[in-house]
């Protein structure tokens, strides 16, 4: 285990991810988005309470869209860092070198993982300060905070994996980078999209059949694997109930979401693991 | 040291390697030569690991390429026709790395990567950034790295193409010297001559098949029978021509034009090659040069796989 861990393509990668502009630049978007965020929340919020102070309600609704832009920023980085982590070596030529070594498949694919998902992890922490702000006001609990960070780090790692696997099924970084940005659409927004045809079906059917109660378990799946409803559900008790209640399903999301991304996890790894090197028995 | 047993690549229904069967000994330099497409990369990608066989496998120090790929990677050090360096990275790190990826502790990596660099002749080059360096000393150190776990086996999928000729010099020394370390060394190219004076062996691939292998004198003097001569004459070239393609030992009759030089490939013997000018200058023809050709290697290569053409 130590050795899939702390293994070369990791130690490597890391050293090369510090050294490029391109992850400081990275890294300098991701804050400055945060930043812009933030202080117009500040400015809006200050300007139109008329003591000019910051309410413990409003402390909350911030942290609310620091954490929904968090995890929009997750979704929109994790792609960049990893679709293009099998692919340009291969782009590059040095893949066929690396995969002559004796480094394991397991191995490789886990220090690209890694390399990437401490990159975005770092990039979370350097994020942190914002947060001062609103313990500063208060109407956050730092299990709430810590709730959140966990599901970023499912989300990232999950994502990170599907990358991975979309850059080592594909020859081009460009097709791969499509591929696993069209798998964040899909995650992101035709989930939710799903989730609502269900809703107006479902809504239909209760309409014609007046003495039945909601019961849609696709519908609820829909939403329950979308990031940005977890974390809203996360925030808001209502918004949660007024979900499972538009369903009929009283299951927590949560626990839908954190089995579904672990399981993407696991598959797309398995299957970049698989597919890394040529199959020399069975590929006859 | 290494051997291949009838292994065939299928890309679709293109047959890159076709029942290729081959052994190679220990300690030996043994030279794949082909034409471009005759499945050198493919047969090299195979005995690497990296692309798998439709049929047949191969063999190095006893271990099976299709069944024990992990154990084959631990035996053999490869160089690809083509590769690439990570930008941003210096070239005791890039040592480093595939050091560590072969699972080198790095104390003894610490030791290993100046000694090898020294071999190859980067020492000063030490903390450049690879991808700065020139082809030759990208050439030299992929050669370096190939060596860093101390492999039995190379796999030179041609080293020194696309090298100016002193890089050539270069590139065939450390050859020599890796050879005189025992090494068993399989290098391709697409030219023989590049190939003879390093190896002690070769094997000639056509269409993905093996056509000859021996060593070098032998290949040669599997074509003994063949002697190619130029003429040289004054005048009356056509009359000359005409001579000579009434004498049945003699092909392959071809004229530089404008400078009376004609040559063909005469299969007779000397005496009835003696003959055969005796004769042509008892009929007054104008030569002033009878020269039977040094033959060299490629003309052996040349006439081998015109030969497997019409097979
Ligand atoms: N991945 C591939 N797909 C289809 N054809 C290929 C592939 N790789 C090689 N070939 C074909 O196989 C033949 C042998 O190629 P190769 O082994 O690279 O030859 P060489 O190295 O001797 O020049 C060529 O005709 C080439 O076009
Ligand atoms: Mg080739």
């Amino acid at each position: 285990m130590k050795g899939i861990i702390f293994n070369p393509v990791l130690l490597k990668e890391l050293k090369l991810r510090f050294r490029t502009f391109k992850s400081f630049s990275g890294l300098m978007f991701y804050l400055s988005v945060l930043i812009i965020f933030v202080s117009g929340f500040l400015l809006v919020f200050t300007e139109f309470s008329l003591t000019g102070f910051f309410k413990p309600s409003e402390s909350f609704m911030m942290f609310s869209v620091i954490s929904v832009l968090q995890m929009g920023l997750v979704m929109f980085m994790a792609p960049a860092l990893t679709a293009g982590s099998i692919s340009t070596e291969r782009e590059k030529q040095t893949l066929n070198i690396l995969l002559t070594t004796t480094q394991t498949s397991a191995q490789i694919i886990v220090g690209k993982l890694l390399s990437s998902v401490a990159f975005l992890i770092l990039m979370l922490i350097a994020g942190l300060p914002l947060y001062s702000i609103v313990f500063l006001f208060g109407g956050v609990s730092p299990w709430q905070f810590i709730t959140m960070f966990f599901y970023y780090l499912v989300t990232l790692i999950a994502i990170g994996s599907i990358g991975i696997m979309i850059s080592t099924l594909t020859k081009r970084t460009i097709v791969s980078m499509i591929a696993t940005y069209g798998t964040m659409v899909f995650l992101g927004f035709i989930t939710l999209f799903f989730y609502f045809i269900g809703l107006s079906l479902e809504q239909l059917f209760i309409a014609q059949n007046p003495n039945t109660a909601p019961f849609s378990p696709i519908t609820y799946f829909w939403a329950s694997i979308n990031p940005g409803v977890l974390i809203v559900t996360l925030l808001s008790p209502d918004i949660k109930s007024a979900l499972t209640e538009s369903v009929g399903i009283s299951f927590p999301n949560w626990i839908i979401y954190l089995i579904f991304y672990v399981l993407i996890t696991a598959l797309s790894l398995t299957i970049a693991i698989r597919k890394l090197r040529a199959n020399m028995k069975t590929n006859r | 040291m290494i051997e291949i047993q009838n292994l065939t690549k299928k890309f679709g229904d293109f047959k890159a390697l076709d029942g290729l069967n081959m052994t190679v000994g220990e300690g030996i330099v043994f030279g794949f030569v082909g034409a471009n497409g005759a499945g050198k990369t493919t047969a090299f990608s195979i005995l690497a690991t990296l692309l798998a066989p439709t049929s047949g496998d191969a063999f190095i120090d006893g271990k099976s390429v299709v069944k024990e790929p992990q154990e084959v990677r631990r035996i053999i050090g490869y160089m690809p026709d083509f590769f690439g360096v990570y930008d941003q990275l210096k070239t005791d790190e890039y040592l480093d790395f595939y050091g560590a990826c072969y699972g080198i502790p790095e104390r003894e990596r610490k030791v290993l990567i100046p000694q090898l660099l020294e071999l190859v002749n980067l020492s000063d080059k030490r903390y450049e950034y690879v991808d700065l360096l020139s082809r030759g000393m990208k050439q030299r150190l992929c050669l370096a790295r190939c060596l860093i776990h101390d492999p039995k086996v190379l796999i030179l999928d041609e080293p020194a193409s696309g090298l100016d000729p002193r890089a050539r010099v270069e590139m065939r020394e450390i050859i020599k010297h890796l050879k005189a370390m025992g090494k068993t060394i399989l290098i391709s190219s697409h030219i023989l001559p590049e190939l003879a004076e390093m190896c002690d062996e070769i094997g000639v691939i056509d269409k993905g098949k093996l056509i000859t292998q021996g060593n070098v004198e032998a290949i040669q003097a599997q074509l003994q029978g063949n002697r190619h001569i130029t003429v040289k004459v004054l005048n009356e070239v056509e009359k000359t021509v005409k001579f000579l393609e009434e004498d049945p030992f003699v092909s392959s009759i071809e004229v530089m034009e404008g400078h009376g030089e004609i040559t063909f490939i005469y299969k007779g013997s000397k005496e009835e090659q003696m003959q055969l000018l005796r004769k042509a200058i008892t009929a007054g023809l104008s030569i002033y040069a009878f020269m039977e050709e040094e033959k060299d290697l490629e003309d052996v290569y040349m006439a081998i796989t015109k030969g497997a053409d019409t097979k």
